[in-house]
């Protein structure tokens, strides 16, 4: 098991030379630039940005210097200055000398913050919604599934189906501004907008302090978000769960006299998980990067926005980081998928 | 030897798209105490579904069983609860399927499925049940059945998962094992073997068998008695050995000479029945096997016969004698 994650590692940086180089190649091949504006700077100034950037070097040598930036660690023997060439996702010192790593660069759109900032102050809790709203998706999801499967054709099933199709129906920017009328304006209970956790966080991601001052803003983003996704997993496990049933081995179960709950809960259940477990891994990097409309509905700091808007202001180091860092999430969550695999299905074994 | 168990007038059906299937169309028998009894057909005619039904492991819908009942032990199996049929199940009468490959749980070690029997049943604690789940395992002749018991489905070829099949259906020691073409998907030694390990098993235990299957070899060095269905019917029931010598029914006798024989010298081809099994949407008013039959005459398009008696144990339901080919007196 441990070569097997090793080399999915490897490949991991595999996919990202790939991804970085088209993703590279396209934003630059898509016509105007960063410093276009609906009115035009004056040629000298841009010169001197494209200069100040790097851009008027060719784009091979733009292209292997970002990646000696982001990839090749750097090493001083004096400290390094905070200036934005000198930033880095990992800075610290051992034994006397300074060591930067992952440089992901400024951001062009707006000249106080770098894409090391945006990774730092806005991922986790884009990280921390979207692993809330997996959570919401498996806590509402499985259950309808599971009871739409055991009473199909009953009003149970189509019950939690209609909840199903109502929720991939109901898109977060109405079912967000329903959520904060009812709870946040009409009842009270919760505040309409906002995030409660702040830097630091403990891995990078976790907030330190989860009292009810982090979960008062971390119901209704989190439900919003993780509605329609509830709906595929409720779908999904209904039809696995109902096809399981119809197994030899449910029937062998059955035979041997067990317990209609037994049959379910120990023959049953396990191997219907296992198509569900599939699509949690694409569906977790899905819902962290996809919260623009989440965290804009609920006035929440997160990084949805920089994924939108970095397209439209060419804001290309904000481009490269966050498309990689999708790629980054793909690949980690089928890691994990392929590693909860092994662990449902012990024909599955990866030595 | 008294009856242990005693089915009367079983009826099955499905609903599907095309209809209403009549599956099981009147099936009757008895199953004494230790003996074993075959039940041979094509695919499709009601042996599986006769045996299902009676265990109530039909699928409900689409399947139902309309009509009969199954008595074990003085109570109708077809109208206990649940709960009581369930203690009967796996515990006094235990089912052996035919796919070994697919009746295993694949995500469940053997021993948690060879040993759960004695969980449900017996109240034994999981170490006892191990324990016992081993001896069962090494009495079916799997080599190093403690080691194995942590083994998954997938570890073990075919013939030694039928083993252990059937050593999880005997390890409560039931009345009655139902076999339900146990050997059709392995190969033919490993077809002797399972044989040659059940018989063994039955003159240990004493348990009371009913063996399903097309093969007539098989039934013929196992069964006491034979009962040979089509198209949802039982068409003639007799003791092993008459049933070969002296096959009353064209379909039973169409069978027998499509078997290969040991004592022949000449190279004849192997006979065939022509046409397919039917597939009932309705009850038949004629004789179902007629359309493929040779001796049909006028009466089996009017009349579905029931079971004749023609000999001491011998009954078969057809019009025609196919010694003479006229209708029978």
């Amino acid at each position: 098991m441990g070569r097997y994650v090793a080399r999915r590692l490897i490949y991991l940086f595999v996919v990202l030379f790939a991804v970085s180089a088209i993703t590279f190649g396209l934003m630059h091949a898509v016509p105007g630039g960063p410093f276009d504006k609906e009115k035009a700077l004056p040629a000298e100034i841009i010169r001197n940005l494209e200069k100040r950037y790097h851009l008027d070097e060719p784009l091979l040598n733009q292209y292997l210097r970002y990646v000696k930036e982001v990839f090749v660690p750097e090493f001083s023997t004096t400290k390094f200055s905070s200036n934005f060439e000198d930033d880095a996702l990992f800075k610290f010192k051992i034994g006397g000398v300074y060591v930067k790593w992952m440089n992901f660069g400024p951001s062009y759109a707006s000249r106080s913050r770098t894409v090391n900032d945006i990774f730092r102050q806005q991922l986790p809790i884009s990280i921390q919604l979207g692993l809330m709203a997996l959570l919401v998706a498996i806590i509402i999801g499985m259950p309808l599934g599971i009871i739409a499967a055991l009473k199909q054709n009953t009003i149970f099933d189509y019950i939690s189906m209609s909840v199903a199709i109502f929720g991939v129906s109901v898109p977060v920017i109405i079912l967000g501004p329903v959520l904060i009328w009812i709870f946040a304006v009409t009842l009270k209970w919760l505040p309409a907008t906002g995030w409660g956790s702040k830097p630091p966080y403990l891995l990078g991601f976790l907030p330190t302090s989860m009292g009810w001052n982090f979960f008062k803003y971390a119901i209704m983003p989190p439900v919003a978000l993780g509605l329609a996704s509830s709906a595929i997993i409720a779908r999904l496990t209904r039809a696995s769960l109902l096809q399981v049933v119809r197994e030899d081995y449910v029937r062998t179960a059955r035979a041997k006299g067990l317990q209609e709950r037994l049959v379910i809960t120990r023959h049953a259940l396990k191997n219907s998980l296992i198509p569900v477990v599939t699509i949690l891994g694409p569906m977790f990097a899905a819902l962290v990067t996809g919260t623009f409309v989440t965290e804009t509905v609920f006035g929440i700091p997160g990084m949805g926005k920089y994924f939108v808007i970095s397209i439209t202001n060419r804001d290309y180091p904000v481009i490269m980081g966050t498309i990689l860092l999708y790629a980054v999430f793909l690949v980690i969550a089928n890691l994990i998928v392929d590693i909860l695999y092994a662990y449902l299905d012990p024909r599955i074994r990866y030595d | 030897m008294a009856d242990l168990l005693t089915v009367q007038g079983l009826e099955t059906r499905f609903r599907t798209r095309e209809g209403m299937v009549h599956a099981v169309n009147g099936v009757s028998f008895a199953l004494r105490e230790g003996e074993t009894l075959g039940i041979v057909g094509e695919s499709g005619c009601g042996k599986s579904v006769s045996v299902l039904s009676m265990l109530r492991l039909i699928p409900t819908p689409p399947g139902k069983v309309v009509a009969g009942s199954a008595i074990y032990q003085g109570k109708d199996l077809l109208k206990m609860t649940d709960e009581e049929i369930r203690q009967i199940r796996g515990s006094q009468i235990s089912m052996v399927f035919q796919d070994p490959m697919t009746s295993f749980n694949p995500v469940l070690t053997i021993g948690r499925q060879v040993a759960e029997p004695l969980e449900i049943h017996q109240g034994y604690n999981r170490a006892m049940a191990y324990e016992r789940a081993a001896e069962m395992l090494n009495m079916v002749g799997i080599p190093r059945a403690k080691e194995r018991l942590g083994d998954y489905p997938h570890q073990f070829s075919g013939g030694m998962r039928q083993r252990v099949m059937i050593a999880m259906a005997l390890i409560c020691t039931p009345q009655i094992l139902i076999a339900d073409e146990p050997t059709t998907a392995l190969d033919v030694t490993i077809q002797a073997q399972i044989v040659e390990l059940v018989k063994r098993l039955r003159d240990e235990l004493g348990m009371a068998i009913i063996w399903i299957t097309h093969d007539l070899g098989i039934i013929a060095g196992l069964a006491d008695r034979v009962n040979v269905m089509y198209g949802g019917y039982i068409i003639e029931e007799a003791p092993v050995k008459e049933l070969y010598t002296n096959p009353q029914h064209p379909y039973t006798i169409g069978l027998l000479n499509s078997l290969p024989r040991m004592d022949e010298t000449d190279h004849r081809r192997l006979a065939s029945i022509d046409g397919l099994p039917p597939v009932l949407l309705e009850k038949p008013g004629y004789c179902p096997f007629a359309p493929r039959c040779h001796l049909a005459v006028e009466r089996c398009w009017n009349e579905n016969p029931s079971l004749l008696r023609v000999g001491d144990q011998h009954t078969t339901a057809c019009w025609v004698d196919p010694g003479t080919g006229r209708e029978r007196q």
